[in-house]
């Protein structure tokens, strides 16, 4: 390190260079450290302060196992088909030889989707898949297909699903561009003159050096899909048994009759999405190696 | 073959995305039986409640912008010119708004500033509009961060620095006149998209019970038919312009830094 000499001087000032991060340091404190903590040690307390393990196996109950499990599910696979679909569209985009034009668009509509999230968005989905919606009247009147009689309620976990889609996908696009840009013509050129073929070079060279910023990806998206509210919220009400709904009735009125039991939902919340951005953030300094 | 393939990726990729915004908008113009009209636009626009909400949460958002850039601007600088080893930790609480879920740091604050603790600031309607207000300073952060971090990397921080201190300028002068208008396309950015997340954010301000924009979407949306995808359009118009001013900026960053 060539900071090593002035380190001796900075012993000594150095109380007075951290004054200048105090305010960030307090509002970091106050608005994000301390209402965490809260939540995570009222995870871990009974109602008179004294510490137990109770809340968390209180949690093993039918109704709240069945919250995380969908929860769990309903982010996977959005986060799956997001990433799928998100990544044919960008690769399409960077190596299927279509118009320059098309780029640049893209990019920007991805940024306004991926921000077009939460109580606005369910509409959106509602005036198209939803018993009135556009898409439905047009398949019964010129097809005759009845969408519900297939099963299909946009007030359900599919319906839910295809919703989130509309979020997860732009956020795919935006992260996957830079990396797929980052694949180098030399390796494909390189690849090609071994005699490799182009279902070859995917597998044995493109896709491993992706594969640390793809499930990178893949571990936003879910985070992104198993925190989100509104966009329930406002698409199926209180009813659908998800973790975030439910923490929300919670919040709103102690329907689970125990105030330290919401702690522990949200403790559990916080658990799940953390454990998938650490593998986020590490399988990206990963990927990041590949693409300078 | 691989460009039919691709075509078609995209082309099945846009049908997805301009149905629904088709959907919505067609649905808020069938107000009147029979005939296309703006009259949903109309009600929306004649609701009292809307303009209510909407006003409400532009102020806010304009506060969370105020407090974000204070923040932000001083400490990302501070951290860059005298405290390097600070950086790995202050990313990484910048980052936490990503990590932990929106309404479980609402949840947080309901319990640790509620009216029998030290700070009631859901005691009163300004303390919660307070709270409200760091509660949206905090989901903007991690983007604010980076935006100014991002514009702070372009230019000679410490250099620019001893110059103002050489001709005599405090800290304040050199935060206002000398880094604030190097890194205001970055800070306008972050503000933009700040405005984008602030202006139909549900979640904390329905737990926080607070008149805003978001919650009355929410609301109309389960009483009434035609409204509600008219205020999708509105609200998609509005990310939409937000998006738009953030390249416009950048765009015009970009020109500026090419004459030089």
């Amino acid at each position: 390190m060539s900071d090593a000499q002035p380190r001796r001087t900075s012993g000594r000032r150095l109380p007075v260079e951290w004054l200048g991060i105090l305010p960030f340091a307090a509002f970091a404190l106050l608005f994000l450290i301390l209402p965490t903590m809260k939540i995570v040690i009222g995870a871990f307390q009974s109602p008179d302060g004294s510490f137990t393990l109770q809340n968390l196996a209180d949690l093993n109950t039918d109704s709240i196992r069945s919250a995380y499990w969908t929860s769990i599910k309903l982010s996977v696979i959005t986060a799956l088909m997001g990433c799928a679909v998100g990544f044919a569209m960008a690769s399409a985009v960077v190596f299927g030889g279509l118009p320059k034009g098309i780029r640049s668009p893209l990019l920007t509509f991805s940024g306004v989707a991926s921000n077009f999230a939460g109580v606005p968005l369910a509409f959106a989905f509602i005036a198209t898949l939803g018993p009135a919606g556009l898409v439905t009247l047009w398949l019964k009147t010129e097809f005759g297909i009845n969408l519900r009689a297939y099963g299909f309620n946009l007030l359900s976990f599919w319906g839910l699903a295809v919703t989130y889609l509309f979020f997860q996908i732009p956020l795919m696009i935006l992260i996957i561009i830079p990396a797929l840009d980052g694949l180098k013509r030399e390796w494909r050129e390189a690849a090609q003159v071994l005699g490799a073929t182009g279902a070859q070079y995917w597998r044995m060279v493109a896709l491993p050096i992706l594969f640390p910023s793809l499930l990178g990806t893949f571990a936003l998206l879910f985070a992104n899909a198993f925190g989100a509210v509104a966009t329930a919220f406002a698409l199926t009400g209180p009813q659908l048994n998800i973790v975030p709904i439910k923490l929300f009735a919670q919040i709103r009125g102690d329907v689970l009759g125990n105030p330290n039991l919401g702690y522990a939902l949200a403790f559990g919340m916080i658990v799940i999405t953390g454990l998938a951005n650490v593998t986020y953030i590490v399988l990206r300094t990963r990927s990041e190696r590949w693409l300078k | 073959m691989t460009r039919v393939l691709a075509w078609l990726a995209l082309l099945l990729g846009v049908l997805y995305f301009l149905l629904p915004l088709a959907g919505m908008t067609e649905f808020s113009l069938k107000m009147r039986r029979g005939e296309y009209s703006f009259d949903a636009y109309r009600k929306v626009f004649e609701d009292p409640q809307f303009w209510a909400t909407f006003s409400y949460s532009l102020v806010l958002a304009a506060a969370t912008i105020l407090v974000g850039v204070l923040l932000v601007v001083p400490t990302a600088y501070w951290v860059r010119l005298k405290l390097p080893q600070a950086r790995p930790v202050i990313e990484f609480i910048t980052l936490l708004p990503l990590v932990i879920p929106a309404i479980v740091i609402v949840f947080g604050y309901i319990r640790l500033y509620n009216t029998s603790s030290l700070l009631p600031l859901t005691g009163s309607a300004l303390g919660t509009d307070i709270l409200l207000t760091m509660g949206y300073a905090t989901l903007a952060l991690p983007y604010m961060y980076r935006a100014v971090d991002t514009g702070l990397r372009t230019i000679d921080v410490a250099t620019l620095t001893e110059a103002a201190q050489s001709l005599g300028a405090g800290w304040f002068t050199i935060l206002a006149r000398i880094i604030l208008p190097n890194v205001l396309v970055a800070v306008l950015s972050g503000a933009f998209l700040t405005l984008a997340i602030v202006i139909g954010e549900f979640t904390m301000a329905a737990l926080l019970n607070r008149p805003a924009f978001g919650p009355y979407m929410q609301i109309l949306g389960a009483n009434r038919a035609y409204e509600p995808p008219a205020l999708a359009v509105i609200a998609f118009a509005i990310t939409w312009g937000c998006m738009g001013l953030i390249q416009l900026v950048t765009r015009f960053s970009k020109h500026e830094r090419a004459k030089v």
